[in-house]
């Protein structure tokens, strides 16, 4: 409960903050909006030409593309602390989060939170509320819910591979960019329902980094596609919880990152 | 005793650097280290009260010894206690009762007015209400802080900064403050000010100090005990005089003139350097007084100016080292 | 020219210094070149219409993007604009070189160095994948000429944009939202995000026009073979003539920002 009072603290202090630089603030969130539609526009000419992907038409697809990208807005927005860990290490920062009475977790998702990234959150949902439009979903109130939830579960499996990235740097700076393609790399392929790729990668967002959980087998759930996979269809309807078990999974093993730290100093 | 310190140790690997493009590559793939010691076993204890100067210089492993003290680093061997805790062993419990300052670091929230970092502060310390009001006006007060604690960081000089940090690790009243050199960089009336208040906090608060710095004066204003660490070895530990009379007795005697020549062949003193009409001198008070020595110089020189220092801790831990044979 | 010699001398060692990050970059666009293909497949696949393209040159075509993405102008150099924001890019006025031209030759050392590091351990992987993944040789030696000259053609025009990219940072210091958007166009109308022959015809034939399809698609269809050696004049011609364009836009707004500084005094 405390904790939760001192977050947003965190949060109305950093708000406070960048909003001392208004106008940049204001031309960053318009510029990552408008960075998300063009990137968008990609799909679209792809769509144009093709016609479909593997029996998926556009306005699927962008059912797809914007849950994961408002849960990977999300991410950006709250776990800049842990993207940019290695400077909070080289400056010192990190040493200083050691010595104060609160979880370190806690204090790295405080000291940076973005709130431009609502950008690409708004464009996400723009993209959503288009395809929801255009699609004939027949809408639950489990639909909804699952729609909601699989975007906090993408949250908080982008969120994981986020820690597991800022823990592997206590080993080893240099290795980080690759590290981040697998992040960023994962939003490009969940971009597209995971059918459409050959088995070896699909095993991959499956098992490895298991995106499928937290975007295809839920998307198909609510668009009311049976063919999971070879997957029983009731996994949609609470795989999205693998998300919040990944970002547990990697909380753990960010224990034993600072662990490592607090014995080598390095 | 609130700190004890019992056999530390630390070392680090520090990976080699291969040159050139075909050394590089190897460097990906297999990397060979370099073990260096940075604590060998160090032994010392601190009586709540003290304040203590912990000096040495770069990479003698002052820092190391106040990171395990402060319960960032693990040792390798050894143990201590402070407050009665290990402090590498329970983190969040202990680091509630003590107060870092590191003099080129900040604490504070950059664009905010440091009235709000002390908010923060105050809900990562869980301090209560009442007692943070008292003690943030407390601290105001004795710091000086009213004319800018609205104003955001990024605006302050060096010195207010300085005197913000201070307050900003006192706020949850910690029993000990480790101070790393809390005076790097500031101008003289800051220091002084800097100075002082770690003196009264000290005497009325009774919080006990660790200080590390370069700054001579630093020490000699505010430590009444001083340890000496160098290669990651105690060299000395004792008052200030004790360090002085181990190493050298020696004073340094600046004097600038206008005209006159002549050796200098006096008991107890020896001439260093002689040029732009500038003399410089070591002398032994136990042998030569002050006074009588500029007495004998004065028929020598036409004297314009004088100065009288004690030689730079750079020198004496020099010379202690060249003692130590390190 | 013994000054720009030396600068691209020392742009290089400067790299040689930062190789593990060239070699996690490489990495990244290997990884990020692999989804895009994957992708690719699924659209080819799901199609039987002719296609402007064929599968095999358009993974040719995105690999080529990847292994020449450092040479896209998608970011300005970094020295100039924190010389810039800093205000001390007064002092560069006072270098007896003429400011537009050494400028010019820092882009060009920072679009040629990094790429030829990173794009032929891109090309031989690219070239010794698995068929579904593989980049082809072009078909002829012919082929194969008009490739290194419009490639050449292309670093004109990168050069250009970037120098414009580094000026507007004279207009708007805040300007970050900006050239990040910038950034993002250039990618996408390079064709480094979806193969320029692949986009609907109408906005296909407007960017034939744009400075943008000589970086990429240009450099990429002679490779392939797709434009026959016969017409590498008139292409090349295009892309000389834009990068005098722009060499000459770039040259005038810089003059005119310079007077100005002057006048202010700085």
């Amino acid at each position: 409960m405390d904790s939760i009072k001192l977050y947003f603290k965190y949060f109305r202090f950093n708000i406070e903050s960048q909003l001392q630089y208004k106008t940049s603030f204001i031309m960053m969130s318009i510029g990552h909006f408008l960075i998300t539609f063009i990137e968008f526009l990609g799909v679209w000419v792809l769509f144009e030409r093709f016609g479909n992907i593997q029996g998926f038409i556009f306005e699927e697809a962008a059912l797809f593309y914007g849950i994961v990208h408002m849960a990977f807005a999300i991410t950006e927005g709250w776990t800049r602390g842990f993207d940019t860990f290695p400077k909070l290490v080289r400056l010192g920062d990190f040493d200083r989060i050691l010595l104060r009475p609160r979880t370190t977790v806690l204090q790295i998702l405080g000291h940076d939170i973005q709130m431009m990234r609502i950008g690409r959150f708004m464009q996400g949902l723009v993209v959503l509320i288009w395809a929801i439009f255009k699609l004939n979903i027949e809408w639950t109130l489990g639909k909804t819910l699952l729609l909601i939830g699989s975007i906090i579960g993408g949250n908080f499996l982008f969120s994981g591979l986020i820690v597991l990235q800022a823990t592997l740097s206590f080993w080893s700076v240099q290795s980080l960019e690759i590290v981040n393609s697998f992040t960023y790399g994962g939003v490009q392929a969940a971009q597209y329902p995971i059918s459409i790729y050959k088995p070896w990668f699909r095993k991959i967002l499956i098992y490895i980094i298991p995106l499928a959980t937290v975007n295809y087998f839920p998307a198909m759930t609510i668009l009311g596609k049976s063919d999971l996979l070879s997957f029983s269809k009731w996994i949609g309807w609470f795989s999205p919880l693998f998300g919040i078990l990944f970002f547990i999974f990697s909380l753990s093993i960010w224990r034993i990152g600072v662990k490592h730290y607090t014995s080598t100093g390095s | 005793m609130i700190i004890e310190a019992n056999e530390l140790s630390k070392r680090y690997k520090m990976p080699k650097r291969k040159p050139g493009i075909v050394g590089g590559l190897k460097n990906i793939f297999h990397k060979e280290y370099e073990e260096i010691i940075a604590l060998d076993k160090i032994c010392f204890e601190v009586k709540e009260g003290e304040l203590v100067g912990y000096i040495g210089p770069n990479g003698a492993g002052k820092s190391t010894t106040i990171k395990i003290l402060s319960g960032i680093l693990t040792p390798d061997s050894g143990e201590c206690r402070v407050l009665g805790k290990v402090p590498y062993k329970e983190r969040i419990d202990y680091v509630k009762d003590i107060g870092v300052v590191f003099g080129q670091r900040t604490q504070l929230w950059w664009d905010l007015p440091v009235i709000d970092s002390f908010e923060l502060l105050k809900d990562i310390y869980k301090i209560p209400l009442g007692d943070y009001l008292k003690i943030k006006k407390e601290l105001i007060t004795w710091l000086d802080l009213e004319s800018f604690i609205n104003t955001p960081v990024r605006q302050l000089s060096l010195g207010q900064k300085m005197r913000c940090e201070l307050a900003a690790s006192l706020l949850h009243s910690p029993k000990i403050l480790f101070l790393d050199e809390p005076t790097i960089g500031l101008d003289a009336i800051s220091k002084l000010s800097v100075r002082e208040f770690i003196k009264k906090l000290n005497k009325e608060r009774g919080v006990t100090v660790i200080l590390t710095t370069h700054d001579m004066d630093d020490i000699e204003s505010l430590c009444n005990r001083v340890i000496v660490i160098g290669k990651g070895k105690i060299l000395l530990d004792g008052s200030l005089q004790s360090l002085r009379n181990t190493v050298s007795k020696d004073r340094r005697l600046i004097l600038d003139y206008d005209g006159g020549n002549g050796g200098i062949s006096i008991l107890g003193a020896t001439p260093i350097s002689k040029e732009n009409n500038r003399l410089v001198i070591d002398f032994n008070p136990d042998i030569i007084t002050p006074a009588d020595l500029i007495t004998t110089l004065s028929t020598q020189y036409k004297i314009k100016d004088i100065l009288i220092e004690n030689p730079a801790i750079e020198e004496i831990i020099a010379k202690l080292y060249g003692e130590f044979n390190i | 020219m013994k000054a720009f010699i030396s600068i691209i001398r020392i742009r290089f060692n400067l790299l040689l210094q930062y190789r593990i990050a060239a070699i996690a970059g490489g990495v990244t666009q290997f990884f990020f070149g692999m989804i895009m293909i994957m992708v690719l497949y699924g659209f080819y696949s799901s199609s039987d219409g002719e296609m402007p393209m064929s599968y095999q040159s358009a993974i040719t075509y995105i690999w080529m993007g990847q292994a020449m993405l450092g040479m896209l102008p998608w970011n300005g150099d970094m020295e100039i604009q924190n010389l810039i924001r800093t205000g001390n890019v007064s002092y560069e006025l006072l270098r007896p070189m003429n400011l537009y031209n050494y400028w010019f030759a820092r882009a060009f050392a920072l679009r040629t160095a990094p790429t030829l590091l990173k794009s032929i351990p891109i090309f031989i992987i690219a070239l010794l994948l698995p068929s579904d993944y593989k980049m082809h040789l072009p078909p002829n030696v012919s082929s194969f000429i008009a490739w290194i000259l419009t490639t050449f053609g292309a670093l004109m025009i990168s050069c250009t944009i970037t120098n414009i990219i580094n000026i507007t940072t004279l207009y708007s210091i805040s300007g970050d939202g900006i050239q990040r958007l910038l950034s993002s166009i250039v990618t996408i109308f390079s064709g480094m995000v979806v193969p320029l022959p692949l986009f609907p015809e109408k906005l296909k034939q407007i960017l034939s026009y744009l400075p943008f399809s000589g970086l990429v698609d240009i450099p990429t269809r002679f490779f392939t073979g797709e434009i026959a050696f016969n017409q590498l004049l008139g292409y090349f011609c295009f892309q000389c003539l834009w990068a005098v364009l722009l060499y000459i836009l770039g040259q005038w707004i810089l003059n005119r920002k310079i007077k100005d500084l002057i006048v202010q005094g700085g």
